[in-house]
């Protein structure tokens, strides 16, 4: 019994990983531009796809290194044009964008690559077991957990100690005083959108060698994003990272005890987050309110 | 001095009837259209079922427009407590009792109740993380609707269950076959909730709400307890809405999950945006040219989504006041 | 071929003009002559867009290749066929919307639809109050031809309790008796491992297993969880891509090397979708292409590639062929369109082999309306030569020995006076 808990909390934590992945890139966007992305998923199966379209020529690897930085490149494009002529005003406003993007981009999906599942072929080495006994743990995982974790201390290492990352971190408080300061907001804007379609393009790419391609592959990812972030608490990307690895253990261990009820599991945490403390685990007081 | 005093009040005078009979020539205008649809949609290649889609749906919008529209908050999950009227309509009617009326009111009660708890909760948040808690809580009730398999039907639905005629010997109105009779039904009662929201804007209580959607800090300030006005604002639009999601089981004979969806959630925001956010009978004409552009173009092509996430787009990028809002210079 | 909604083809108006020409020859009344210009129009619903959007699409595919077959042989009761397409969007109330605009202002005289059971069940409701008959060409749920019968709706696919009882006894002799289900939790999953349980419970066998949320990604717990238990066979009830994913996992920890590997469904759609080594396992198909016996099917193989690009028809496909002929062939027995008479003429109704597409006997049952086929049991395996060369079949097991009873099924059947 005591081998099947651990097996779990170590699955929990492989999920949650992937939660994470997710959620910060959502969480980085919310922070600096009061936006929602609800058309985070739909890069997420940008990623993925252009992953499957690149690696005949590129392999792989070069998929996996490309792809995330396409992916960035058009999230870069759709702020340019689209989400930057809106933040001045009413929230509303870039809720409905990114929900009409949403609807467009997974209709694109479609129609380029078809309704139809596709797989996303890996490389052999990753398809193993990494021994016999612990069967269940595939190199495959521990590659991708291997991965959110170098992205994940990448980001914060560039948020801590980079200029820009400094700069943005600066906006999540008071982006009226850092544009005083003479930088340039809007680039800053932009190019935090980027870095947040660049995660979900790169989660994507992870997520379509597990589970495979369809145009609607980053639904379902969508909400455990959004409630990582409400657990975590709304604001702190610290608090999202908790909070994708709280949902995704509690998740998993669900599974052992009662498994049609694991996915119910993560709706009761963020009602007794909301309940019992509004402001998330790790978010601070007066954060977004 | 006095001359120009007597002048101005007296064409002061003048613009107030103007602008008043001005409005009654639109409520003529607009209950016109409406009682004649049966009439005249045909025609123009429509159907009175489509009709009934555009009533259920606008009234929902203007629901939602209460809160967003005059109260200034933003709520993503709205669909929530419409799903959740038609689930309370539909259980009522499939295990309880077979009384349309009480279907109704069970309906309205579930959605509205839960979202004056609800609105407890998230009261003293604001902007985008009122949003997300309101798509949060919404996805709740989803993820419920289909799981509980024994009791809601699960994720086909929730079936077995119709419209029940209204009334009893002679006073029976036999709402069950679905054809104009029931359009007027949903007529009636989109009518009586319509009145009373007029009523309530009208009131001062809505004053309140305008005021603390042009300066929630300047109405503060004045001694208003705000967040108890936003609460009371987003309790009433659940009612409202609830109302709406139970007539959407009635005219389906169905309730099903995705009635609670935040898809759904954008579909009644981009209504109210298209129609003009800041109006009262603009949500329902968003409301229309939404079902008619959906249904429209869901015929033509498989690609429809594309076209209507295109117009979603559109609209916020290059007309953000909506059709009836354009109208409007600057008076509330 | 047609498009989506409204073109009138070509055809029609010459054919109406040599009508009129005809007409006019043997002085018939002037209603007759308008009756003979009108198509006949068949409305169908599915949702072409959202997760089930693949095979809604071949159930299209399927009709409109037998809407041309039909019009190039001169059409239903002498009239053209023109079909409308819907779109459901895997939503309930689109759902019912388009099945009263299709009936109430297109004036459809016959509904085909949905591949959800869900929204199936919605339009039957409508369907059955505006007395026009229905076929449902994909849509699984037990109740459409059980519990909820109809008289007005038909079904062409399996019941879950066909399918399941139909492999059980294949996969009990090739493999053991000890099994465990990994099943998504909704009606589908459930109504399906019920029959499952039924059917191995009957010859003897024990189980186990876990109920898995409809839209699981991780199956890792469940897996462990099975290998502990040691089952001769591992049923993967999961759905669309969750079973994909289920199917991946399975052959990722090499546990086909301690336990084989079935289920009912594992549709062509998802196989082609899976990678190969995850390809495997006993299943059951409720029509396939490759039947080299029946010279018919290779017929229909052949000019279904040559008319749709080279696609190979799948059971989908099928569905949504044998659903328009259907409308055919009842309105010939009937000489109307009526819906009662339809539904009359269509009980008992056995299928030419040209539209069975498979040796035996393929009627719709009088009872509950259910189609009785035959149902293909085999092997799922990596593409032999041609790329949907996957399953080879092992043998036919007879619809109705599947099915069990009217009785069984809970349907009472209330027909119209």
């Amino acid at each position: 019994m005591a081998q099947v808990i651990l097996f779990n909390v170590t699955n929990g934590l492989i999920i949650g990983a992937f939660y994470v992945l997710m959620a910060l890139g959502l969480s980085l966007i919310l922070n600096l531009s009061n936006v929602i992305n609800f058309a985070h998923g739909n890069f997420l199966a940008l990623g993925g796809y252009l992953a499957f379209a690149l690696s005949p020529t590129l392999g792989y690897w070069g998929a996996l290194l490309v792809s995330p930085l396409l992916t960035a490149l058009i999230g870069l494009l759709v702020e340019r044009l689209m989400v930057r002529r809106i933040y001045n005003r009413d929230p509303v406003y870039s809720l409905l964008l990114t929900f009409g993007l949403a609807f467009v981009m997974q209709d694109a999906a479609r129609y380029i690559w078809g309704p139809n599942g596709l797989p996303l072929g890996l490389p052999d080495i990753l398809a193993q077991p990494i021994t016999q006994n612990l069967f269940f743990i595939t190199w495959y995982r521990v590659f991708m957990v291997t991965i959110v974790i170098v992205s994940v201390i990448g980001l914060f290492a560039f948020l801590r100690y980079t200029r820009v990352g400094l700069r943005i971190r600066a906006g999540t408080f008071d982006l009226e005083t850092v544009s005083t300061l003479g930088i340039n907001v809007r680039n800053l804007r932009t190019f935090n959108f980027a870095v947040g379609c660049m995660l979900a393009g790169l989660s994507g790419v992870l997520a379509a060698g597990q589970i495979g391609l369809n145009p609607n592959m980053g639904d379902e990812l969508l909400m455990p994003s959004f409630i990582a972030i409400i657990v975590g608490g709304v604001g702190s990307l610290v608090g999202t990272l908790f909070g994708g690895l709280l949902i995704g253990m509690a998740a998993a261990l669900t599974t052992v005890f009662y498994p049609a009820a694991s996915e119910a599991v993560i709706y009761a945490i963020m009602m007794a987050v909301l309940l019992l403390r509004p402001r998330g685990l790790v978010g601070e007081e007066g954060m977004m309110s | 001095m006095t001359t120009a005093l007597v002048a101005g009040k007296e064409t002061g005078a003048s613009a107030e009837q103007l602008a008043a009979a001005r409005r009654v020539l639109m409520l003529i205008a607009i209950w016109g259209a409406l009682i004649t649809v049966p009439l005249w949609l045909p025609l123009l290649g429509g159907y009175t079922a489509l009709a009934g889609r555009v009533l259920v749906f606008g009234l929902a919008a203007m629901g939602l427009n209460m809160l967003l529209g005059f109260t200034g908050v933003l709520s993503f999950g709205h669909a929530a407590y419409f799903g959740l009227g038609a689930y309370g309509a539909g259980l009522t009617l499939r295990y309880l009792v077979h009384s349309t009326p009480l279907a109704m009111l069970a309906g309205t009660l579930l959605g509205g109740l839960a979202g004056t708890l609800f609105g407890l909760l998230i009261v003293h948040r604001r902007g985008v993380y009122f949003a997300m808690c309101t798509i949060a809580f919404g996805q709740l009730w989803y993820y419920l609707a289909y799981s509980w398999n024994s009791f809601t039907g699960g994720f086909d639905g929730l079936r077995d269950f119709h419209r029940e005629a209204i009334g009893f010997g002679p006073l029976r109105l036999d709402i069950e076959s679905g054809g104009t009779t029931f359009y007027f039904f949903l007529l009636g009662v989109f009518a009586v909730g319509v009145a009373l929201m007029g009523f309530l804007l009208r009131s001062p209580f809505g004053r309140t709400l305008l005021a603390i959607r042009e300066n929630e800090r300047r109405a503060r300030f004045l001694g208003i307890p705000v967040e108890q006005h936003i609460w009371l604002s987003f309790s009433i639009s659940c009612f409202f809405t609830a109302l709406a999601g139970t007539l959407y089981a009635l005219l389906n004979n169905f309730a099903d999950p995705l009635a609670l969806h935040y898809s759904l959630s954008g579909y009644f925001l981009v209504m109210t945006v298209i129609g003009g956010m800041r109006t009262f009978w603009g949500p329902l004409l968003g409301a229309a040219v939404f079902v008619v552009l959906q249904d429209y173009i869901s015929s033509m092509t498989v690609n429809w989504m594309s076209f209507i996430g295109v117009i979603f787009m559109a609209v916020v990028l290059f007309f953000p006041r909506g059709l009836l809002g354009a109208r409007r210079r600057g008076a509330a | 071929m047609s498009k989506l909604a409204t073109s009138v083809p070509r055809r029609t108006f010459v054919q109406a003009g040599l009508a009129l020409g005809a007409s006019q020859v043997i002085g018939a009344p002037f209603i007759i002559k308008a009756r003979g210009e009108e198509p006949v129009k068949i409305g169908m619903v599915n949702p072409l867009t959202g997760v089930l959007s693949a095979l809604a699409q071949s159930e299209v595919d399927g009709a409109k290749y037998a809407e041309a077959e039909i019009n190039k042989k001169g059409g239903i009761l002498g009239r053209q066929v023109q079909l409308l397409v819907e779109d459901s969007a895997n939503d309930v109330g689109t759902g019912v919307q388009k099945t009263r605009k299709l009936i109430d202002r297109d004036q459809v005289d016959v509904i085909l639809g949905d591949v959800n059971s869900g929204i199936a069940y919605a339009m039957s409701q409508v369907t059955n109050e505006k007395k026009v008959f229905h076929v449902v060409p994909g849509g699984h749920t037990d109740p459409i031809t059980g519990t909820n019968c109809k008289w007005n709706v038909f079904r062409v696919c399996n019941t879950t309790t066909m399918d399941a009882s139909a492999i059980t006894p294949e996969l009990v002799k090739r493999f053991g008796k000890k099994w465990f289900f990994i099943t998504p939790d909704y009606a589908y999953g459930h109504t399906l491992q019920d029959a499952f349980v039924k059917a191995l419970t009957k010859l003897g066998g024990t189980y186990d297993g876990d109920m898995l949320p409809i839209n699981n990604t991780d199956f890792s717990a469940t897996l462990i969880k099975a290998k502990a238990y040691k089952p001769n066979v591992l049923l993967n009830n999961m759905g669309g891509l969750t079973q994909i994913n289920c199917m991946k996992q399975f052959t990722q920890f090499g546990m086909q090397k301690e336990m084989a590997l079935g289920g009912a469904l594992f549709e062509l759609e998802s196989i082609k979708g899976c990678p190969p080594d995850a390809q495997t396992g006993w299943w059951t198909m409720e029509w396939w292409w490759n039947q080299p016996n029946v010279p018919e099917v290779m017929k229909f193989v052949a000019d279904y590639r040559a008319a749709n690009n080279n696609k190979t028809p799948s059971a989908r496909d099928w569905f949504g062929y044998v659903s328009v002929q259907t409308v055919r062939l009842a309105a010939e027995k009937a000489k109307s369109l009526e819906g009662p008479k339809l539904a009359a003429a269509l009980e008992g109704l056995e299928l030419p082999p040209d539209v069975a597409l498979q040796p035996g006997k393929v009627f719709y049952r009088a009872g509950d309306h259910e189609l009785m086929p035959n149902i293909f049991v085999g092997e799922v395996h990596p593409p032999k030569g041609d790329a949907s060369d996957v399953f080879t079949t092992a043998e036919l097991v007879a619809g109705e020995q599947a099915a069990g009873s009217v009785a069984d099924t809970g349907c009472n059947m209330v027909r119209p006076t």
